[in-house]
Formats: C-alpha cells, structure tokens, sequence
C-alpha cells in the first residue's frame, strides 16, 4: 500500500537531515517523512519517474522542506519547477537553508515559495522551528485536495 | 541578539474578530505591531500608501492576514492586485477566513497565497490558531526586504 506522504525533505547535509528528521518525530509530525538527497531526486520523487516511477503519482506529499544549495539540480530550479506545474504548485514549498543572501530570499518569493526559513545555528532553536513548522504547515495550513484536482 | 519583529497588516471587517485576533497575538507581544484594515480598499491604500496612508513609512508589512468576505473589495480580489503588482507581489499573503468553501481554497492557491487557515469556531482553538500564525509569520518566516522590487 502507498500510504500518505505527509513530508518530502530535500536535504544533502546527512546532519541537518537527520536534526530534522529527530525534531519532527520528537513532536510526532511526521510518521512518514521521505528524505531525498539533491533536486534531480526531489523531482523524480514529486513527478513519480526515474527511480520512484512505480510511486502512486496522486500521492502527492502534503509538505515540501527544500534546501537551496544541492547537487545536480539547486533548490530555485526545482522551486521554479514545482511552481510552474498547475498541478504541484499546490503544494506548500517551505525553504530551509542557511543561506542568508537576500537575492536567494527574493529569487524564492518570485517563484512563489510559500515561505523562506533560515536554519537557526543553535541546536534547540533549530528543533523549535522545525517544530513550529510541522504544526504549523501540517495541522493549521489547509490546503486543495489535489488528488481529487488531478482526477 | 533581539528579534525583530515586523509589522503585520491584517484586513477585516468583523470586529468580533479583530478584537480576538488582537487578543490573541497580544499574548506574544506581537499586537503592537497590527495594522487594522476594515476592507480590502483599505489594505490596498495601505499597502501602496494611498488615501489616508499617503503619509505613513514606506515598507512593507511581513505579512498580510486576509480575510475573504469584506466589502467594497474581498479578500480574492485583493490577493490578485498584490500578485501583480511589481512592488507588492513577493508579500506573504495567508487567507485567514471562515470560509471552507473548496473554490475559495483552490482560488487562492492558484492565485499564489502564501497559506490558507480557516478560523476555528471554538474560542480557545481560534485564540490558539491566530497565535501560531502570528508566531510563524511575524518571528520564523523570513520575510522578503522592506518595498523590494523583486
């Protein structure tokens, strides 16, 4: 069965992923989290081809945690990607990055992310946002029935 | 080092609800920072400083909080003129209405809200619901600059 995917997080850094992954599951946000490891992969994932070809399509994650600096594809071509897709651009896209370049925050909103958060440094603030994040995005944020859009 | 905390602009016209949307950010020191607007005419004077805030400071707020039922302009219409509007259309926009209407949700997505909460009837959820949204978008999120013009 594919069950539901409630979080897709981009993310190459095996520390911040794993920081991530610990906060949420501290907070029980997220039984089902998906981890990738670069944009090339966060798209196969989203647009079920590649390696993720036999994932149901419609089951869209209800969440995207993306990075901007990653291999093979950066965060603001796959940002730019998801939002030009009528489809996927329902998805909400949260940008988790330590880059605090204003061009970077700017590029992000152009593109319609629906929100841009720099990773605090300190460890307990880090888990604090992230949990701020998973319950704010997956229990207060209501969002389009996608799967009954796409039918 | 202090956190800085950003204007929010938050347009509606129920004042049943304004009253408790201030109340509830107060608990987090967050409603000295509210501009209230009764109608989507006046968070458009606001935010292109017209009408009676042609004298304010320029800037914009970190985040619109609209509702959707107003008068004179509603809450869609207000999030189209702001999506193309070459200095307003990177602010953060999050519908925040009674509406559960489908097409309401699916219009504002497709229009570029940044998130869409629908009120909780229940006092204390609605005090709770406001309080993290002004959390999230006045403290976490990273508001685009002051007036950019993307």
């Amino acid at each position: 069965m594919n069950s539901e995917v409630e979080i897709l997080l981009v993310e190459d850094n095996p520390s911040d992923a794993e920081l991530a992954l610990r906060a949420l599951k501290k907070n029980n946000l997220a039984n089902n989290v998906i981890r990738v490891c670069d944009g090339e992969e966060a798209l196969d994932f989203i647009f079920a081809r590649g390696p993720f070809k036999t994932r149901e399509r419609l089951n869209i994650p209800r969440l995207i945690l993306l990075d901007l600096k990653l291999p093979k594809i950066d965060g603001l071509e796959v940002l730019k990607i998801i939002k030009a897709d009528p489809v996927t651009k329902l998805i909400p896209v949260v940008v988790l990055t330590s880059s605090i370049e204003e061009s970077d925050m700017i590029e992000s909103y152009r593109l319609g992310v629906n929100s841009y958060i720099v990773k605090p440094v300190d460890f307990d603030k880090f888990i604090e946002s992230v949990r701020n994040i998973g319950f704010y995005w997956l229990l207060l944020n209501q969002q389009p029935d996608i799967k009954k859009l796409i039918k | 080092m202090m956190v800085e905390i950003r204007t929010i602009l938050f347009a509606e016209d129920n004042p049943k609800d304004v009253e408790l949307t201030l109340e509830a950010l107060g608990d987090h020191n967050l409603a000295n920072n509210v501009i209230v607007v009764r109608d989507g005419v006046e968070a458009m004077d606001y935010l292109r400083c017209e009408g009676k805030y042609k004298q304010r400071k320029a800037g914009n707020p970190a985040v619109l909080l609209l509702d959707i039922k107003m008068p004179r302009m509603d809450g869609i219409e207000v999030l189209k003129a702001i999506r193309s509007d070459k200095t307003l259309h990177t602010l953060p926009v999050v519908m925040l209405t009674s509406s559960r209407e489908e097409q309401d949700l699916i219009k504002s997505y497709a229009l570029g809200v940044n998130a869409y909460v629908v009120k909780p009837v229940d006092f204390k959820e609605f005090i709770e619901a406001v309080r993290q949204v002004g959390v999230f978008w006045a403290v976490i999120n990273e508001a685009p600059p002051l007036g950019n013009k993307g």
